[in-house]
């Protein structure tokens, strides 16, 4: 083929264990390493975490009528945000836990920034629909089962309290699952850090961990086992969130196809943003040697394989509408999309999500970045579109025409949402600096089995490797 | 096995360091094949095979998760029937109060929370973690466990251990450096 070969491999460049820890562990020691688009980008986050205070302070003083919200059309920006959200979250699941069940040891590179992403995106998601509530502190009663002085529970046969037990579950197995990944990598940073007060803390959040192997042995049991878990948890989520439009009578949300689908739709989404943030890091800080271009290729093949499942939900959805004979669904589903006010929405939607990613079944085009990056930047757009025409649009015309009513969003609903995209910079930026935002003990291990396995095709120079780990001498 | 009690005096293991996994799986497995069996090896990651040359097992772990799940799965489906047919009965578009396909995500994901709960406790308290003091870190040039080195430790509560014989042991086993570490 005239292509320019694919560097088929996990780790390149010739590596031992030291140099895996110095290429990561120093972003943390070196905080010279962090240079101007660091602060460039964490200057961006401020300023949209300074715009999300605002909204949300002007939100609590004045009330939820800010927004655009109207009858018909209660439910809009804010639970497209939420959706949105936690559907980005779901790749850092899906890359820690499945691809680890599944034996994918170029998980191990990419699985620790993708989980912080993930713990970033449910902290953004779950601002949406509490304050969607106007006063949170007030709301509590009802989502939360606790001994109230008014005696009342919570709806249990509602799929909004399903979605409070699978966001809230989601959030803190995740965080659960990031924090035991990090214990032997703080260890490792602990041990290379100069600085005492450093020292100090990270032999706190390490909890004293020292490699034992009776250690190691319960946590790989721990950690397998929580990535079963995970498992089921994250399809278990977005189905859930997806319950909440799937149960209703609503024409255009009564679908039953949509918990897969709108799982595949989150994994796409989630894996755009995981490029998105992965191939302007590896440029600064160097770490193309851990994450490859074949890591790109392999993140954009998933890229394009979730997008066809939601190209295939798509046309599922406008069967349904069809083959179920309802009149209001089909107007919904097919003729307002089409046709209809908000019809470039559904262009866009079919643009960004369908169209785009086709760019990725060339693979010359895979491995070019920029290519990559704004088809990534596409997949986020038509990602929030589909939410979008989903939600709020099928609201906006129901079963008595009488009650249509078009929903135009506000300054607030758009200052909130780009606020929770500045906070979700401003973190994943704070973590990049403090940090190990590649699992350092994962890729050693990683590094380990490439070794071991002498006939894997791999770029590493034998000689040099040889000297620094294999031999023994 | 992992150190118990105020720090007395005296030693508290042979340290033997090695340079790359394999020597160590290699001198592991002779070890546990000459009788060993209060050893510990100290790696930068997860070693496998490790676990069985130092013929250690421990299986509780996945027992105290599975109970775990089921503490979480009884808890989450009874909050739901307690609170819908017994503290608060509401009948609903006259489906029944005890509607269990509805009663369903939600023991579901209690499940899993408490699971997870279990695991992530029973990592820490299996292990006695936290622990900000250990004798291994006595050992010299222990900083790098965690970076590229391998230790295995032969304790002196072993009943074979022998401060000239086990020394002699490791130091046939390809191993850099034999320390004797203090408690």
């Amino acid at each position: 083929m005239a292509l320019t070969p694919l560097n088929d491999s996990m780790i390149t460049g010739a590596q031992d264990y030291a140099s895996i820890d110095n290429s990561i562990s120093s972003m943390i020691i070196d905080q010279k390493r962090h240079t101007r688009p660091w602060f460039i980008m964490f200057t961006i986050g401020i300023m949209g975490t300074g715009l999300l205070g605002t909204a949300i302070t002007w939100l609590l003083y004045q009330g939820v009528g800010i927004w655009g919200n109207n009858i018909p059309t209660a439910w809009a920006f804010d639970i497209v945000n939420f959706v949105w959200w936690i559907g980005i979250g779901h790749a850092g699941t899906l890359i820690s836990a499945i691809l680890l069940l599944l034996r994918q040891p170029w998980r191990n590179s990419i699985n620790r920034f993708s989980e912080a992403m993930t713990i970033f995106a449910v902290m953004c998601a779950g601002m949406f629909p509490l304050l969607h509530t106007g006063r949170p502190w007030v709301a509590i009663y009802w989502l939360f089962p606790y001994t109230n002085i008014m005696g009342l529970w919570p709806q249990f046969r509602s799929p909004l309290m399903w979605d409070v037990f699978a966001v809230s579950t989601y959030f803190s197995v995740s965080l659960m699952f990031w924090y035991l990944g990090l214990v032997p990598d703080f260890a490792t940073l602990r041990d290379q850090s100069k600085n005492r007060f450093a020292r100090v803390l990270l032999a706190i959040v390490c909890m004293g961990w020292r490699g034992s192997q009776r250690h190691w042995h319960r946590y790989e049991q721990a950690y397998l086992i929580l990535a079963g878990l995970s498992t089921p948890l994250v399809l278990s989520v977005h189905s859930i969130v997806s319950f909440d439009f799937a149960s209703s009578v609503v024409p255009g949300w009564n679908v039953t196809v949509f918990p897969p689908y709108f799982v595949a739709g989150a994994v796409f989404a989630g894996f755009a943003m995981v490029l998105t943030f992965a191939i302007p890091i590896r440029k600064i800080y160097k770490l193309e040697d851990l994450i490859t271009m074949r890591h790109i290729d392999w993140m954009a093949k998933i890229t394009l394989a979730t997008g066809l499942i939601v190209a295939y939900g798509y046309s599922l959805e406008l069967f349904y509408a069809w083959y179920s004979g309802n009149p209001n669904e089909w107007d919904m589903t097919l003729l307002r999309r089409l046709t209809g006010p908000y019809s470039w929405a559904y262009t866009a939607l079919i643009i960004c999500n369908i169209v785009a990613p086709q760019a990725f079944w060339v693979p010359a085009w895979r491995q070019k970045l920029w290519l990559v990056m704004v088809v990534c930047q596409f997949v986020s757009v038509g990602m929030w579109l589909e939410r979008f025409v989903i939600i709020p649009m099928s609201l906006t015309a129901n079963y008595l025409p009488s009650a249509n009513r078009m929903y135009y969003p506000t300054f607030w609903d758009f200052g909130m949402f780009l606020g929770t995209i500045g906070f979700f910079i401003m973190l994943m930026f704070l973590f990049i600096r403090f940090m190990p935002v590649i699992n350092i003990f994962e890729v050693k291990d990683l590094l380990y089995k490439l070794l071991g396995h002498r006939d894997a095709q791999i770029a590493i120079k034998p000689v040099e490797v040889g000297a620094a780990v294999g031999g023994g001498e | 096995m992992s150190y118990s009690g105020p720090a007395e005096k005296g030693t508290f293991a042979l340290v033997a360091e090695f340079t790359s996994a394999e020597a160590l799986l290699e001198a592991a497995e002779k070890i546990g094949a000459e009788g060993y069996r209060e050893t510990d090896a100290y790696t930068p990651f997860p070693v496998h095979g490790l676990s069985d040359a130092m013929r250690f097992h421990d299986v509780r772990m996945p027992w105290f998760i599975f109970c775990g799940g089921l503490i979480g799965g009884f808890t989450g489906y009874t909050l739901q029937w307690y609170t819908a047919t017994i503290d608060y009965p509401l009948s609903v578009g006259g489906k029944p109060f005890n509607s269990l396909p509805s009663f369903f995500p939600v023991t579901f994901e209690a499940t899993i929370l408490f699971s997870a709960l279990t695991a992530f406790i029973c990592t820490f308290a299996l292990n006695g973690l936290p622990k900000p003091y250990h004798p291994i870190f006595n050992t010299p040039g222990f900083q790098r466990a965690t970076v590229d080195r391998f230790f295995f430790a032969i304790e002196k509560s072993d009943p074979k251990f022998d401060p000239e014989e086990t020394r002699k042991f490791l130091e046939g086993l390809g191993a850099v450096a034999v320390s004797e570490v203090e408690n």
